[in-house]
């Protein structure tokens, strides 16, 4: 399978030889941003399913500004790509980036700072959001498309079966999942999955751990922090104790578990309902939904799980209409109820979290018909993210390092170091300066 | 008439320039293909392998990021990698139980096939072959969803029979089902191979052995055998190196189970470094160590069937 390699680094290289021809080509026109009289056309990589039709309707009302959606590839894959595209100077002029990948794609000078295009957007957005977009600068890399704030979900009805209520602290959470292994030894509460990095993130999020922080000129690792030790020991020790499961997420085993009962509840976010849809169908209705149990009782904070921005490459030779179109997408009404309708997504934009567009519940959760207005209080309590330029570095090391851990169920402690070491040892090999 | 008188005119002056270029003028398509398909990318993968990204202050916006001439920093810090070594053990491991198995059941189901007394024979050599047409990822996740053991019908078949349900997706039957997948694929293709080399035998060589009084098995074992050696050493050669880039299946069982690192196989690393940890430059180092590695290993592999042959021809 290495030519698969050899292609890529030949496509790479090729890549670069026409990107060189490119740059000459277009050399004596450069830095042109404001040459957006006349009509132009953007291509924007993105992977939200429908995402072609909401560009549809911007194409219609704006017809000197065409924007082409390209399905390239999705997540880390498509940040991949972007890094790649971007050194050969052939990126796109728009692209889908997740928030934790806004400070690789930055460091590889792949995205615009857009700041002077967007006027007062900020206004549109929670700080917490926000802020995750300006990586702590004055510049702004991205404007916000979605969030995914963090909730627990259980099988309403087998709780009621069992004598369980929905837990509010996660002291309450783990007597919940003993509470089920006695009154039956082979269901679960849930799982540990160590193959989404991001639940992990925001569960540490939410006990307010900043895994990556500046200081001065420096970055600062906080992976191994007292928040994030609480949580890699709590889900660690119920574990270890068997109260909940260690197998992945998101396997046919998991699908399986989830439809029969097997598993009863699940920390997920605010798109679990369409995972469920596909997942455990023959549990429509039977769900339920509550905020994020707390580390203190009477405490009201959630983390966040995936979500994802559009930002403007450096590469854009129409910044401003790239900029004004990602604008749009993702504050304009119209647009955001196409993208609930299309895409499926849970907007970003505070206004349209309470908005028309999400005003019925998800057909799953028809009998919990305010779901989205719990949805946008829970939302408000989203802790501020702060992420780092090698994400996808902590994030394969927690991969391997906790699946081993799961797997042996020996607890988490020695795991969450080795993640913080494998990620300082990579900034430090980049180059990056890190604070001790 | 004019035309010999013109041609031997030619040839008396030596050849025209036309004429002395042309083999150059065949050759140029390919080697034009050649250098920008295939030594271009490897130069530049070696040079990439010889240079690292330096980072200015937090290493944001423009500017911020170089790339520096890196010596051969990168190919020390793969070779010193225990991960790496942990890797090249695996897929030594997992080699170990491909190739023979693959080899053999592809060598017993040539000779089957080409017995006289066959039935179904190309119904069977089909069957046996079809699994090769199958994605190698579809095929991956196919058996994952098998071995998975809530879903799995084996394992669900040995709870009834009261038997140990063993994880497949674990520790030493990893290896097995990894390796299964590989064989279940790659049998076909190797068994077509073999089977052609041996039915382009000649007739008269068995009409020999049997008036000779050999009984098939003999048959099979000193006369077919040894006459299909070098489409075996060709099987092998083969095998081996597609071991040794072992990646699709790993890959695709990666998210069933936590047994399955991120950096199973070299080529994993490899692709984990250059595409999620946003480092070609190491990726491109390991990748060239391990093309080295390949070369050296294909290189002795003929050498060593080269002197078998030339030996057996001596005698």
């Amino acid at each position: 399978m290495s030519h698969t390699l050899h292609r890529r680094l030949a496509a790479t290289a090729t890549a670069v030889a026409l990107g060189a021809t490119a740059l000459t080509a277009c050399g004596s026109s450069g830095g042109d941003d404001q040459a957006d009289s006349g009509p132009v056309s953007l291509t924007y990589w993105a992977w939200a399913p429908g995402m072609d039709k909401v560009a549809d309707l911007w194409n219609k009302k704006n017809p000197d500004i065409k924007v082409t959606v390209k399905k390239q590839a999705a997540g880390d894959d498509l940040v991949a790509k972007i890094i790649t595209a971007s050194k050969a100077h052939q990126a796109p002029d728009l692209v889908q980036a997740e928030y934790q990948a806004l400070p690789t794609l930055v460091s590889n000078d792949a995205l615009a700072d857009i700041s002077r295009e967007i006027g007062d957007t900020e206004k549109e957005f929670a700080p917490g959001v926000w802020q995750q977009t300006t990586l702590g600068t004055d510049a702004v890399y991205a404007v916000p498309q979605d969030s995914g704030p963090m909730m627990f979900y259980y099988r309403e009805d087998l709780f009621k079966q069992y004598g369980l209520s929905a837990p509010t602290t996660w002291d309450d959470f783990a007597k919940t999942a003993r509470a089920l292994k006695k009154k039956a030894p082979d269901k679960a509460l849930t799982t540990f999955s160590s193959n989404d990095s991001g639940l992990f993130a925001g569960l540490a999020q939410q006990a307010g751990a900043q895994w990556w922080t500046v200081d001065g000129d420096k970055w600062k690792v906080g992976i191994d922090d007292p928040a994030t030790r609480k949580v890699a020991d709590f889900w660690g020790g119920l574990v270890k104790e068997g109260a909940v499961d260690n197998q992945p997420m998101y396997t046919p085993a998991w699908n399986k578990a989830l439809n029969t009962g097997k598993q009863i509840a699940w920390v997920s976010a605010v798109w679990a309902p369409g995972t469920l849809t596909t997942a455990a169908p023959e549990t429509k209705g039977k769900w339920a939904m509550a905020p994020l149990p707390q580390w203190t009782k009477g405490d009201n904070a959630t983390g966040s799980w995936g979500g994802s921005t559009t930002a403007v490459t450096t590469d854009s030779r129409h910044k401003a209409a790239a900029a004004k179109f990602a604008t749009w997408l993702n504050t304009d009404p119209q647009a955001l109820a196409a993208l609930v309708k299309e895409s499926g997504i849970y907007p970003a934009a505070t206004a349209a979290q309470t908005s028309g567009a999400l005003a019925e519940a998800p057909d799953f959760f028809a009998n919990q018909p305010d779901f989205y207005m719990r949805a946008a209080a829970i939302a408000k309590t989203t802790a501020p993210a702060s992420w780092g330029p090698n994400v996808n570095v902590a994030y394969t090391a927690f991969k391997d390092k906790f699946a081993h851990a799961a797997k042996t169920r020996s607890g988490f402690g020695a795991a969450l170091t080795a993640m913080r070491d494998a990620t300082v040892a990579d900034l430090k090999k980049q180059g990056f300066e890190v604070a001790p | 008439m004019t035309m010999t008188a013109t041609r031997r005119k030619a040839r008396g002056r030596g050849k025209p320039y036309g004429a002395k270029a042309a083999p150059y003028g065949f050759l140029l398509p390919a080697a034009v293909l050649f250098a920008l398909f295939f030594a271009l990318p490897i130069g530049y993968a070696l040079w990439l392998s010889l240079h690292k990204a330096e980072v200015r202050g937090l290493g944001l916006g423009k500017g911020a990021r170089a790339e520096v001439w890196a010596g051969l920093q990168n190919y020390t810090a793969a070779l010193t990698d225990p991960e790496l070594g942990h890797a090249a053990l695996r897929v030594f491991g997992y080699g170990a139980i491909v190739v023979p198995v693959m080899l053999g059941l592809a060598l017993l189901f040539a000779l089957l096939l080409d017995t006289e007394r066959v039935r179904a024979r190309s119904f069977s050599r089909l069957a046996i072959f079809l699994p090769y047409a199958i994605p190698g990822v579809i095929a991956a996740l196919l058996w994952g969803f098998l071995y998975l053991p809530d879903v799995s019908p084996f394992h669900h078949l040995l709870g009834k029979l009261g038997l140990p349900q063993p994880d497949l997706l674990d520790g030493g039957p990893l290896f097995a089902s990894l390796a299964n997948i590989a064989v279940w694929g790659g049998t076909g293709f190797n068994m077509i191979v073999i089977y052609t080399s041996l039915r382009s035998i000649p007739v008269e060589v068995y009409e020999a052995a049997r008036l000779d009084g050999a009984t098939p098995v003999q048959i099979a074992l000193r006369i077919k055998i040894p006459m299909v050696a070098p489409s075996l050493v060709l099987t092998f050669f083969f095998s081996v190196i597609a071991t040794l880039q072992v990646f699709g299946e790993p890959t695709t069982l990666r998210p069933l189970t936590n047994s399955i690192p991120t950096t199973w196989s070299p080529l994993m690393k490899v692709y984990n470094d250059a595409f999620l940890g946003g480092n070609v430059y190491a990726a491109s180092a390991t990748a060239v160590v391990l093309a080295a590695a390949s070369f050296v290993l294909s290189f002795a592999l003929l050498k060593v069937s080269n002197s078998l042959t030339k030996h057996r021809g001596n005698r």
